[in-house]
């Protein structure tokens, strides 16, 4: 299926095929290939719940491809906030815009718009449930560093019973036939919805309780936070927190060429003494937002073909 | 007992679901919407070899219910049968299977799914039979089918 017109809601409505398509306009993009593509063309940047990096990520994107940006940065300076429904507040915008980049915090929110939009919506998070333009940068940093995402090992290291990074991911590296091992203490292992989802696909993956029982032959360990509020009792929080902490010595540990990647922001899951090694390439990744969101863009407005 | 209720009940057009495990007749005339829909005839509680706890018929008078329509029965009774009567005869012996989708009459469990927050259609698709499971379009969780998850006519 082509680009133009077409929303982007979830990972579940891709295909290898599509991802690739992203991927490799990305990479023209980001070597200045292809320029002001979104000229002449206004994206609706709406943001129902505040998230200040993933809206600069797309109006960066917007600008530096040539387009206009129009839209409210969190919802109190929103129309919602006078008590329009979120679905009038849709059909007027569609008007307004030739895309719409929606964050919400109900999930299925993006899906709503897209059934009520004119024009397509890119989902920048949709409550728990999906945020795909990570994903699309995630594979696309993996794609630069290693010239492949087939048969990769990645590890992937924190909350992943709750973090829907990880589960994205998962669903997106099964399509490359990728190789997983999932890192996290019992309580937060990956939920049996997406190991069901990988089972069927016929991927391999395991599960383990500490990062140096992940093997020597990672190729990345994706790192997510584990967020305090998730442990009843502080004790058991700091205890697991301590021994999921990423450090210089983790990394030698996994046979010291493993890359270390993570969604942004961190609290302290990722030690200082990472971001010197060469292994630490989540700056990077966060950078590589703003070339996959300009190719979506100028990929579902026609701009980009 | 079931040879009398057949003679007195019969039906010279329309549908009768046989099989339906007793007492679900009343959730199966609920997921089918037949509130105001011609004569409805319900039995409840007949002796059955293949469903040992009892089994209870639902008869549709005039009414030829479609296969959309009666696949819907398998999200709380598998066992159950259709017979599509004409003139008196049985012309049709269906098998039903779980629907691809619901529309409608399942809610998802999410509360803070767009369905049960922002006014959005109920509408999901089979996820896997073992269950059976089904994904809700827009939260994209995946749910077992329970008896409280399915709206009657009465609201939910
Ligand atoms: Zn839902």
């Amino acid at each position: 299926m082509g680009f133009a017109g077409r929303s982007i809601i979830s990972l579940h409505d891709m295909t290898a095929a599509d991802l690739e398509v992203i991927m490799d306009t990305s990479g023209r993009i980001k070597a200045g290939r292809e320029t002001g593509f979104l000229q002449g063309r206004t994206i609706a940047v709406m943001f129902f719940e505040a998230s200040t990096r993933t809206r600069l990520s797309f109006e960066s994107a917007i600008q530096r491809s040539g387009g206009t940006v129009i839209g409210f940065a969190n919802p109190a300076s929103s129309s919602q906030s006078k008590g329009e429904s979120f679905a009038d507040t849709i059909s007027t915008v569609t008007g307004y815009c030739d895309a719409m980049v929606i964050r919400h915090p109900v999930e299925g929110s993006a899906r709503l718009a897209s059934d009520i939009a004119s024009v397509p919506v890119i989902n920048a998070g949709d409550g728990a449930n999906q945020h795909p333009t990570q994903t699309f940068l995630d594979l696309f940093t993996m794609k630069e560093s290693f010239g492949r995402l087939e048969g990769l090992h990645i590890g992937m290291l924190g909350d992943l019973k709750y973090g829907r990074t990880v589960h994205s991911l998962a669903t997106a590296m099964a399509m490359f036939g990728a190789r997983m091992t999932f890192i996290s203490p019992h309580t937060l292992q990956m939920p049996d919805m997406i190991k069901r989802e990988l089972s069927q696909a016929g991927v391999s993956f395991r599960e383990v309780r500490q990062p140096e029982e992940a093997g020597d032959d990672l190729d990345v360990l994706y790192v997510t936070r584990i967020q305090r509020e998730r442990f009843g009792d502080p004790q058991e929080y700091e205890s697991v927190a301590h021994s999921f902490r990423v450090t210089a010595d983790t990394i030698r540990g996994l046979g010291g060429r493993v890359l270390v990647m993570h969604p942004l922001p961190r609290v302290d899951e990722i030690a200082e003494d990472v971001d010197r090694l060469p292994n630490a390439i989540y700056f990077r990744q966060a950078h590589n937002g703003i070339p996959t969101r300009q190719a979506l863009l100028g990929l579902v407005t026609g701009g980009l073909s | 007992m079931t040879e009398r209720a057949y003679k007195v009940y019969s039906i010279s057009s329309g549908t009768v679901i046989d099989h339906i495990p007793t007492p679900l007749a009343l959730r199966v005339v609920e997921i089918l919407g037949l509130g105001n829909e011609g004569i409805l005839t319900i039995g409840m509680g007949f002796t059955s070899k293949r469903l040992p706890e009892g089994k209870d018929i639902v008869k549709i008078e005039n009414k030829v219910l479609t296969r959309d329509e009666t696949d819907m029965i398998a999200l709380i009774a598998p066992e159950a049968t259709i017979n599509i009567i004409e003139g008196g005869k049985v012309i049709e012996k269906r098998r039903i299977s779980l629907p691809d989708g619901i529309r409608g009459v399942m809610r998802c469990p999410n509360p803070n799914c767009a369905t049960n927050v922002l006014g959005a259609q109920r509408v999901f698709g089979l996820a896997s039979p073992e269950g059976p499971l089904y994904r809700c379009r827009y939260c994209e969780r995946t749910t077992k089918v329970e008896p409280d998850l399915l709206i009657t006519s009465a609201g939910i």
